[in-house]
């Protein structure tokens, strides 16, 4: 058995990545092209006549053949051109890039509260089956997975903005009363901490906390799940037996043999855990107008501009798949196995 | 329980840990009709009971509901806009005086048969394509493969975003869109349960006997893998419901005025925050309703199947 080094799996993994991309990049090239609907009379919008047309046609490269036209592609992406927005005539790839600490903030703080609630639920629902903790951890698995994050949503405005009063009003990053911390991260809130501008890191907070929830909840339950199945089988194995029948203490068997092999199979579910909450973002971001990536595309749609809606998918599959490679990476370096050549 | 024996990964499974009430099965489980276990894990959780409770209401609602509600679900009028849910109108009236309460009983429908034709299409060409790739390998094997990596590389809502926005703005296409992003799930599934009696002895028994491939497929090996699939399918029957509405949600799919929960959720979050709270929220519960008796469906049906997978 030859051992790998940690850098050499790393790079293999990076090396899988490509052809990932490689497909992610014809399934794009596809939607924006080959698809019916000529995006000629798109782009000339709905007034063009057909020398227009023709002229567009000729501006965009859609008179090229598809493998010409495919390497134009690739090439305007590799110079970071995702297309013009039709509807402000601006470059897509920078709108997008301006939006994503937005963005990245709420999948981030969501991420924080779905695994900082639903790793303890599994973990202590497996360890007392049957009780009141494996019941609401069945309640919350079951009712997470049903609930349209759109209308939880909505559920949480009506509950906590407009019965409540709790919280701010559900119009963007930051009430208007606050000015933008300056720029250093683009997440309002280490901004304006880094700033020091505690008033103005916990209004942002605030505005963060339920379009978060929203988001958490909804990818809680498959986390809670996995836990829940992996400690359970863990915690009947042979050597979590062998460690109580040492007489171990609780705790260790607990966390130090059962968690941490328990551990390996959640994190590979993050894939789709990842997935679930990109797409939940679009949903999330509309319902609070979060100006972030999601409400870009929708606003897109609205006004039928699809070439910016294609930039927003391809920005959103290279993001997912930049986070499945961190997850691949974390996985190589929390499993020692993945290190023997077996 | 006689599905199990055609399971050989069962074998090395942990022990069962089973949920069910005390009265143990008794030892002539196997050759009874499978009605009886079904009402057994049924009548073992009340939760069941209510989930089929809830099915028949739900195919009810879209098999007679146009007929039994007690107004047009289009017919507005300015006089009754925005009344609060009363004797009169169950769930309130929206912005144009339509019955709130007649537009989500008649939205079943669509909503129904927008994810069933999702789930079928994806259940048959998953069933296809895993069938054919888990049996022969090789280079057909290969390229389904990496086609459905592509689409797993994608997050799978937004996968779906594209497809209808480039594809056109149509129901169809976001049945064809929902049917898409589901169908990795169902070749893999396939493609794996193919792979594992590709050469069983049962398999070579059938091809001693002259059975063309086609035959071994369709009769011998598929009929092994529909277990798992109708899990996969009744899981997946809630998830295409809530992919559909989130589409027409952010205006992808179905135009207003056609009632649609996902439709009816959109239109009314423009009145939360004024207190109109009924317009949204109804559609949106008998939405959630809907995805929540399906994904309990889909847990009856595995603990029926498939009761070691209980977790």
């Amino acid at each position: 058995m030859a051992s790998r080094s940690i850098p050499s799996l790393v790079l293999r993994r990076l090396l899988q990545a490509v052809p990932a991309l490689a497909g992610i990049i014809v399934v794009t090239f596809v939607l924006t092209r080959a698809l019916p609907g000529d995006p000629a009379i798109l782009f000339a919008g709905p007034t063009a006549d057909e020398q227009t047309i023709a002229q567009v046609r000729k501006n965009l490269g859609l008179d090229q053949p598809l493998p010409v036209q495919f390497a134009l592609y690739v090439k305007s992406l590799a110079h970071g051109d995702l297309g013009r927005s039709i509807s402000t005539g601006q470059g897509v790839g920078e709108e997008l890039i301006r939006r994503i600490p937005a963005s990245l903030e709420l999948t981030l703080v969501a991420l924080f509260l779905s695994v900082s609630i639903a790793v303890p639920l599994g973990v202590m629902a497996a360890t007392r089956p049957n009780s009141w903790v494996d019941h609401l951890c069945r309640v919350t698995v079951s009712s997470g997975v049903s609930l349209p994050p759109f209308f939880t949503g909505l559920a949480f405005i009506a509950l906590f903005y407009v019965y409540l009063g709790w919280a701010p009003a559900p119009m963007g990053r930051l009430n208007m009363l606050y000015s933008t911390p300056p720029h250093v991260t683009g997440l309002y809130v280490l901004d304006a901490i880094f700033a020091g501008d505690p008033k103005t890191a916990k209004a942002a907070l605030f505005q963060l906390l339920l379009p978060a929830s929203t988001l958490a909840l909804f990818t809680a339950a498959p986390i809670a799940r996995m836990t829940r199945g992996a400690m359970l089988q863990i915690l009947q194995s042979d050597f979590v037996r062998t460690a109580r029948a040492a007489g171990l203490a609780r705790r260790t068997v607990l966390w130090t043999y059962a968690f941490r092999n328990a551990m390996l199979p959640v994190i590979t579910t993050f894939g789709m855990v990842f997935s679930f909450t990109l797409g939940a973002n679009v949903l999330v971001e509309k319902v609070f107008s979060w100006p972030g990536l999601g409400s870009f595309a929708v606003d897109a749609l609205v006004s039928s501009d699809y070439a910016a809606v294609q930039g927003f998918v391809l920005a959103m599959a290279v993001i997912f798949g930049l986070l499945n490679l961190v997850i691949d990476i974390v996985y190589t370096l929390v499993e020692p196995r993945l290190r023997i050549d077996a | 329980m006689s599905l199990l024996a055609a399971e050989p990964k069962h074998a090395q499974a942990d022990p069962p840990r089973l949920k069910l009430p005390k009265p143990e099965p008794t030892k002539s489980e196997g050759r009874r009709h499978p009605a009886f276990g079904l009402a057994y894990i049924i009548l073992a959780d009340p939760l069941n009971v209510v989930a089929f409770a809830l099915l028949a209401v739900i195919l009810l609602m879209a098999l007679i509901g146009p007929y039994v509600v007690p107004y047009d679900p289009l017919h507005s009028s300015a006089l009754e806009a925005l009344q609060p849910p009363s004797a009169k109108h169950w769930f309130g009236t929206d912005d144009l005086g339509r019955d709130v309460f007649s537009r989500v009983v008649v939205a079943a429908r669509l909503d129904l048969l927008m994810s069933v034709s999702a789930v079928a299409l994806s259940f048959a060409a998953g069933s296809l394509i895993g069938t054919l790739a888990g049996y022969y390998g090789g280079w057909f094997d290969r390229i389904s493969g990496r086609l459905i990596d592509t689409i797993m590389a994608f997050p799978l809502f937004v996968l779906a975003m594209g497809i209808v926005s480039a594809a056109g703005n149509t129901v169809a296409n976001v049945v064809y869109a929902t049917a898409i992003i589901n169908l990795p799930f169902y070749a893999r599934l396939v493609r794996a349960e193919v792979l594992v009696r590709r050469e069983a002895g049962f398999v070579q028994a059938a091809r001693l006997c002259g059975n063309p491939d086609w035959r071994i497929l369709a009769f011998h090996i598929f009929p092994n893998a529909l277990p798992p699939l109708m899990i996969q399918a009744s899981l997946n029957m809630g998830w295409s419901i809530m992919n559909a509405a989130g589409l027409s949600f952010i205006g992808l799919g179905v135009q207003p005025p056609t009632a649609e929960w996902g439709i009816l959720v959109a239109q009314g979050a423009n009145f939360i925050v004024s207190g109109e709270w009924w317009v949204a929220l109804f559609p949106g519960a008998v939405l959630m309703l809907a995805i929540f008796t399906f994904n309990l469906l889909g847990d009856v049906l595995r603990d029926l199947v498939d009761p070691l997978r209980r977790v």
